[in-house]
């Protein structure tokens, strides 16, 4: 993974500095909350529900077993004990006192960590594909574009006080793990017929409030152009993007205002100007961040005696076996597999690990992953280079931890936001809604026949747990000051993007689980052979669904 | 005279500011004045006062530098020529320090438009904000009346190193440290 060097340790630690004067400067009255806003938020703090929240930035999501350490150290010291992985591959922390910020800073600022830009209207934590570098199916490695544009984002002078929050995603894969059609910019990355790499430029999607598809503004863009090309788009939308509205004020906005083609042509005009400027990259610089993401020191193994060994595992532990199948993705080198941590056991919040857990993740990363993690977007952990021959070894450990639920992808294995329990700008909680599933679904032979499903929970209009892109989605809406929910339908998050459609009338808190359990009951009678829920719904179409939910009884 | 804070040091400022919605016809201006002329007023008389040392222009939030050169102002054409270069000095407008438009609009007034002249951030313009406008190309900087200039300047040194090329001397981390 990426190393700092002593340049990054010095910005970073000037950054420090600089939030410390300016906490200090906050607390002593000489900033007004106003003025604070913006500051504090780029150093990713809230105020939230019940204390401030703060969000560590997990650069694509990768980070190595001493930061784990120290993330645990913090939230043992400095909150309740327990973090939480979100749905942007970040870890938050939901209890720190403003006035221990600045320390919480300096402490991850030792293992090369922050909260830099993780909110705010700037240019967020840059995103990828959870399985980069190790995925069957990538192209090439995301990792080193995204370290770049981080770098790049990272104080960008010109794009530190945008109309809205800025979203970059990497895809670098045919099966996009990264969503990048839903974020303000997706860059996918492809070669050209001569192996060179170059990109596709989309730009306008977003959740939110709309929930937009992005375009495609610029296909095969030469790698060295990456920057200025981003640059441009950013600098059209900074002068042109709504600044009154704070609903449409996001890119996906503009690009329908003016529309894509006009749009792209204000682009290309800016571009001509920065084109060739000095952020153009060249082979050295991409070269430099390059050599952090060489592949680790794999052993040279026999993948068909690994197998074997698992299959007779398998044979004496079906309860391993069913791990093995659900959370076990494949991995390019013999004899290695990548794994999925699952944080959603029933009972805990979604995306929730306490302080002890981190340690022994950590540990165990050590011992069976180079020492290296992932968060990912569903809110789950990934080691990516776990020997086949470690398997059982480590399916034993994350069984003792309670993260070995083999429920990966599945109906109980929901992406789900913090809602009303934490989030000040909630309608609605989320947790209840989540947990209230998993337990009326918690026959897993059930769920497996069910197939993968998407559920993915917001507790408003944020979108934060995704709902616009779940298979089924759930929505906290407020209806004259009660919590309701809204459920819709057909989300699609990966390559063949897609948004859900609205059911229909929204529910009580209550009816939720029987509400899905007639969506589930409609899908299982009509379901052809073993057809994936999202087959059958495109297939049926929403009525269906819609009728047996709102039937009147009797 | 207010305090200015150019080229990094605390100056007093001999410029006045002329308000958006001010009369101010061109033959009013005497020799001794110096204005700085809202664009709503400088553009209908740029043929006039271009060349004036003492007359310089400043922008909205909301306009955008191609408007200098065109020929209404709604009209961002830029079909009007002329070399910016004869006007001593631009300012932009921060309406409160959030709205981020004028960082662009200084990196194209510096960039694209090749000025040289003085390029001053003017309006709510903070301490937490010095080191942005710097690197997008503003050179002096009317810190808001009711806050400390001298405080204002330390802002220009938060950090001593930046990872991308904008409109200052720095040189990108991206592209230097390997070099
Ligand atoms: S979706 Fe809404 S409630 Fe949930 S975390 Fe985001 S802002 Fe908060």
């Amino acid at each position: 993974m990426y190393r700092y060097d002593a340049t990054d340790k010095q910005i970073l630690s000037e950054r420090v500095t600089q939030f410390r004067d300016q906490t200090k400067r906050f607390l002593a009255g000489e900033l007004s909350d106003n003025e604070f806003l913006p500051l504090r938020l780029q150093n990713g703090l809230y105020i939230q529900r019940l204390a401030p929240m703060l969000r560590v930035a997990v650069p694509y999501g990768l980070y190595n077993s001493t930061q784990m350490r120290q993330l645990a150290h913090i939230a043992r010291h400095y909150d309740k004990g327990y973090a939480h992985v979100s749905t942007r591959q970040n870890f938050q922390f939901n209890w720190p006192h403003l006035e221990d910020v600045p320390d919480i800073l300096a402490d991850l600022a030792q293992v090369d960590m922050h909260a830099i830009q993780t909110s705010g209207n700037c240019v967020r934590n840059i995103t990828t594909d959870q399985y980069a570098g190790v995925a069957a199916d990538e192209i090439e490695d995301p990792r080193p574009w995204c370290e770049l544009l981080r770098q790049w984002s990272t104080f960008h002078p010109e794009f530190a006080l945008l109309p809205r929050k800025f979203k970059i995603a990497v895809c670098a894969t045919r099966d996009d793990r990264a969503a990048f059609q839903f974020h303000d910019i997706g860059v996918e990355l492809k070669h050209d017929s001569s192996g060179q790499t170059q990109f596709d430029i989309y730009a306008g999607g977003g959740l939110g409030r709309t929930p937009v598809i992005a375009q495609l503004i610029r296909a095969d863009l030469p790698w060295q152009h990456l920057l200025t090309y981003i640059e441009a788009i950013l600098r059209v939308y900074n002068m042109h993007g709504n600044r009154e509205n704070k609903f449409k004020a996001r890119i996906k906005i503009l690009v329908r205002a003016l529309g894509v083609e006009a749009f792209r042509e204000k682009v290309e005009k800016e571009w001509d100007y920065l084109r060739g400027g000095e952020n153009t990259l060249d082979s050295a610089a991409v070269d430099y961040v390059k050599r952090h993401f060489v592949a680790p020191d794999y052993e040279q193994l026999d993948d068909s005696s690994a197998n074997r060994e698992l299959a007779s595992q398998r044979m004496e532990s079906p309860e391993f076996g069913r791990w093995l199948d659900k959370n076990i993705h494949a991995h390019r080198q013999p004899g290695y597999a990548v794994v999925n941590l699952a944080l959603k056991p029933t009972g805990i919040s979604p995306g929730d690990i306490s302080d002890s857990q981190m340690d022994q993740v950590a540990d165990l990363a050590d011992e069976y992953s180079f020492g290296e993690m992932r968060n990912t977007h569903n809110q789950n952990i990934v080691f990516a280079d776990v020997k086949k021959s470690d398997l059982y070894a480590l399916w034993q450990a994350l069984t003792g931890l309670r993260l070995a639920t083999p429920n990966l992808g599945y109906l109980s294995d929901p992406i789900c936001c913090p809602g009303g329990d934490y989030c000040a700008l909630a309608n609605a909680k989320s947790i209840p809604i989540a947990e209230a599933i998993q337990r009326k679904f918690d026959d897993i032979d059930y769920l497996y026949d069910l197939g993968p499903i998407d559920l993915n929970i917001s507790g408003c209009m944020n979108a934060c747990g995704h709902h616009h892109v779940g298979q089924i989605g759930i929505l906290g809406v407020d209806k004259k000051g009660q919590e309701f929910y809204q459920v819709s339908l057909g989300g699609n998050m990966g390559r063949e993007a897609a948004i859900a459609k609205i059911l229909g009338p929204s529910f009580a808190q209550d009816e939720i689980p029987a509400v899905i359990e007639k969506i589930l009951d409609t899908f299982v009678e009509l379901r052809e052979a073993e057809e994936h829920f999202l087959d059958t719904y495109k297939r049926v179409g929403i009525d269906p669904f819609k009728e047996r939910v709102y039937a009147k009884a009797g | 005279m207010p305090k200015l804070v150019k080229d990094e040091t605390i100056v007093e400022d001999s410029w006045t500011l002329v308000d958006a919605d001010a009369d101010y016809p061109a033959d009013a201006i005497s020799a001794g004045d110096q204005l700085i002329l809202p664009l709503a007023l400088w553009q209908p008389q740029r043929e006039v006062l271009l060349g004036k040392a003492n007359v310089s222009v400043w922008l909205g939030s909301k306009q955008a530098p191609a408007l200098l050169f065109g020929n209404a102002l709604d009209d961002d054409s830029e079909s009007v020529e002329f070399d910016i270069n004869q006007l001593p000095l631009i300012a932009i407008d921060f309406p409160v320090f959030s709205d981020g438009r004028g960082y662009s609009y200084a990196r194209q007034l510096r960039e694209r438009y090749a000025f040289k002249g003085e390029l001053r951030a003017i309006g709510d313009v903070l301490r937490d904000q010095m080191y942005f406008y710097k690197r997008c190309g503003f050179n002096s900087f009317a810190v808001r009346s009711d806050r400390d200039a001298e405080v204002a300047v330390a802002g220009l040194r938060d950090f001593s190193l930046s990872y991308q090329a904008a409109r200052d001397e720095a040189t990108a981390v991206i592209k230097s440290r390997h070099a």
